[in-house]
């Protein structure tokens, strides 16, 4: 027996997990919240995130050939890329609309810096603010359900049907976050019609329309529950980390039901900061976008700051920016500060002594 | 039952089931041993016997190198028939004794000292140096070096080491059942050398049985106390263990676990230091597990220090597959041997053999920064981090970030999904930043 072994550093098992196992479970963990957008959608949903997927990964493919490098797209990143791009578009948009915001996305976004792991914003994210500089009036406008299927639950919001008839058009057609956003500009709306549609808004069943999805909205974000699904999966595999997710949704709570309300300081429901949680981009953003793990701190205490930049950012934007949602620029500011973060919070080691 | 653990680690799956019902058996004599003169950490053994020289078992051939070091002894009777460099678990080539046996086992004399707990604390010391002990559970500490604290220092806690968070192993396990009086005497032993009040015995969780059996053992002894501990990866470590048992952190950058007033023993060098101080029975045989999917039999083997590995897999009546990896110790700090004709050592706890198919390494991806060694770093450093630095040679960077606090438990490595061999860097970083110290 005098065969020569192969030999290498320990340890010598390994867990069952690769780049590709984790890609993949995100994109699975995001089906239910796609399910959803076709159930009230209609299948345009489908077929603009699949445009969208297509032009993310045949990128990849196209600038990994031109650099030269190992094509990669199997590992199911650009596929994850692909997905986010469509989510944050609403059904309605045209079909180059999704395919230049995924080929951004992934050229510019990703592939410019070096490719997966390299890059400092999240590619979907840049892709989205990419979108919304070139074509605004897209990316916010008909956000209305628009097919028969979702017309048989509702088409529009719970909350203000019941209003009178002489609320501006500004109330009425916008998204819910544009709406509370107008109730704080009192040249727009009187101080008590804003106090009526606020209530109307932080009612019960605006919220459980919110949770569910029964609202109009982007592909992605309309229903929390199919997110929050996809979100626990990936807790329970230990893809996500509660700690980004947490600070971010508690720094949003917090500071809604301080500075949320239109009468002044603590002036609003403690329905408000769940309104805010529920509608716009949060939990899609908070759960998927934010958790990016190449753009995000590694450190635990990193995560903690970073969450609540995040939610710092996106309650100053909803309440105070000008525009309704914020998380997606709040996420791209808080990438920028990730090497940063790490640096400070480096951990001390186990047994660090105190002076 | 309140389990007690530390913060962070793994549950990598145990593979204990191919060993650990199988009791220990006695490997028949081999025919040659080779004794490596470094199985332990510290000056390598002076040797005191030459070629052609007979010897006996027990018979001390190698004086310690300096106090740092241990004596080593023959583990058979028969004749030194070379005295060069040979093959060593860790995979560099050692200075060794090789002896070819007599067949015959003749023992130098052994004393039977049934007051050995008569003896003073200094006695006992210079009875375990004698008999040339190391820590049984990987690193080789000499454990005359850790019963001897210096000036100022108190030892007020003696553990034990029955953790065997190692997958697959079983051989702690096995001496627990199989010599659990024998390990309580070690360890009374061990606190009066120190004169430490407290023993503790910490064994993990998927030992009932050994948790149960100490317990009942135990039952009168007001001092001992037995903790069950949480399964989880690395619970033996050896600050890990102190915490769980204790609430004590040994302090870190150089800290020792007499900074706590803590020596930790495995439970094998516990049988070894009771053989020692009422045999005066130097340290030549272990109880080592050979195990792995393609061993025929998996066995928990009762064997002479020296023991050639390739002999040990032929009592387990070798295997049935193509051999993918040889390594010494257990799967998670073990080492990959380049060659089956590799002698056991003092710390040898195990021997395990792996198909093709489970050599089988991934290669490298890129760092996703996803922070899962992070999450799991039981002494609480950004593995990733300093792989990163190392792999830049930023060797001022990586000793910033902890390289040299790292133990190597390897559970980064284990939960990578980028497969980045985190321990190679690590090491690398932990040799180079030595290097730049003693510049």
């Amino acid at each position: 027996m005098n065969d020569v072994f192969a030999v290498s550093a320990a340890p010598h098992i390994k867990q069952n997990i690769s780049v590709s196992a984790v890609m993949w479970q995100v994109v699975l963990a995001l089906m239910p919240a796609l399910l959803i957008g076709i159930f009230f959608f209609g299948i345009q949903s489908l077929l603009l995130t699949l445009y969208a997927v297509v032009a993310a990964v045949s990128t990849e493919a196209l600038i990994q050939r031109f650099r030269k490098v190992p094509v990669t797209i199997s590992d199911g990143s650009a596929v994850v890329t692909g997905i986010l791009i469509a989510f944050n578009i609403n059904s309605s948009s045209p079909w180059w609309l999704p395919v230049i915001g995924a080929v951004f996305a992934i050229a510019i976004g990703k592939q410019i810096f070096g490719g997966l792991g390299f890059n400092i914003f999240n590619p979907a994210l840049l892709g989205r603010a990419f979108m919304m500089a070139s074509w605004p009036t897209l990316m916010t406008a008909g956000w209305k359900a628009t097919t028969p299927m979702s017309n048989l639950f509702q088409s529009s919001i719970n909350g203000l049907r019941n209003l009178p008839s002489n609320v501006p058009e500004v109330i009425t057609s916008a998204t819910p976050l544009g709406v509370v956003k107008a109730l704080r500009d009192t040249t727009q709306i009187s101080i008590d019609m804003a106090n009526t549609v606020m209530d109307n808004l932080t009612s019960m069943n605006t919220l459980q329309d919110l949770f569910w999805g029964n609202i109009g909205g982007v592909i992605g974000e309309v229903s929390a529950a199919a997110l929050l699904i996809g979100a626990a999966y990936l807790a329970w595999k230990h893809i996500i980390e509660w700690r980004i997710p947490v600070s971010y949704i508690g720094t949003v709570f917090v500071l809604t039901y301080i500075f949320g309300g239109i009468n002044g300081l603590f002036s609003a429901s403690i329905l408000l900061p769940i309104f805010h949680i529920l509608s716009g981009g949060l939990i899609l953003g908070a759960f998927f976008m934010a958790t990016d793990m190449v753009t995000s701190p590694v450190t635990k205490k990193g995560r903690l700051i970073f969450g609540l930049g995040c939610g710092f950012l996106t309650v100053v934007i909803r309440l105070i920016g000008g525009y309704p949602e914020g998380v997606s620029y709040s996420i791209l500011l808080m990438n920028i500060t990730v090497p940063l973060i790490d640096r400070y919070t480096t951990p001390k080691s186990f047994g660090e002594v105190k002076k | 039952m309140g389990l007690k653990t530390f913060p962070g680690g793994i549950h990598p799956h145990d593979f204990k089931d191919f060993s650990k019902d199988k009791k220990i058996e006695e490997m028949p004599l081999p025919q040659k041993v080779v004794i490596p003169l470094s199985q332990h950490i510290g000056a390598p053994s002076k040797p005191i016997v030459k070629v052609g020289d007979e010897v006996l078992a027990g018979q001390r051939i190698a004086e310690a190198g300096g106090f740092v070091s241990i004596p080593m002894h023959s583990s058979i009777s028969g004749k030194v028939t070379k005295l060069a460099k040979f093959n060593h678990p860790t995979g560099i080539l050692v200075q060794g004794i090789e002896i070819t046996g007599d067949g015959e086992d003749r023992w130098v004399e052994l004393t039977d000292d049934s007051n050995y707990m008569d003896l003073c604390a200094k006695d006992m010391k210079d009875r375990i140096t004698a008999a040339g002990i190391c820590g049984m559970g990987g690193a080789g500490f000499p454990t005359h070096v850790k019963l001897s604290p210096p000036e100022g220092k108190t030892i007020d806690t003696i553990i034990l080491n029955g953790v065997e968070c190692e997958p697959y192993l079983t051989a702690d396990y096995r001496i627990m059942l199989e010599q659990a009086e024998d390990i309580i005497a070690g360890l009374k032993i061990l606190m009066k050398t120190v004169d430490a009040k407290n023993g503790v015995i910490g064994i993990e969780a998927n030992k009932p049985d050994a948790i149960k059996l100490f317990k009942k053992l135990l039952k009168n002894e007001k001092n001992i106390k037995v903790v069950g501990l949480q399964l989880k990866y690395p619970q033996g470590a050896e600050k890990q263990l102190i915490y769980a048992a204790t609430k004590r952190k040994v302090p870190n950058k150089g800290g020792l676990p007499m900074d706590v007033n803590v020596v930790v023993q495995n439970v094998g060098t516990a049988i070894a230091v009771y053989e020692a101080v009422r045999y005066q029975k130097p340290l030549v045989e272990r109880v080592i597990t050979v195990s792995g999917r393609i061993v025929k039999e998996p066995k928990n083997i009762r064997a002479r220090i020296g023991t050639i590995y390739s002999d040990l897999l032929e009592f387990c009546g070798s295997t049935t597959e193509d051999i993918g990896k040889v390594i010494s110790g257990g799967p998670m700090m073990g080492f990959a041997m380049p060659s089956l004709e590799t002698p056991m050592t003092k710390g040898s706890s195990g021997l395990l053999l792996f198909d093709m198919k489970e050599a089988h390494r991934e290669k490298e991806d890129v760092c996703l920064r996803c922070g899962r060694c992070v999450d799991i770093c039981p002494m609480y450093l950004v593995p990733s981090l300093i792989a990163h630095h190392v792999r830049n040679d930023d060797w001022n960077s990586a000793e910033k970030f902890g390289v040299m606090e790292c133990m190597k438990c390897g559970s980064c490595a284990y939960v990578c999904p980028s497969h980045i061999k985190l321990i190679q860097w690590i090491d690398i970083g932990k040799i180079k930043v030595s290097e730049n110290r003693q510049k």
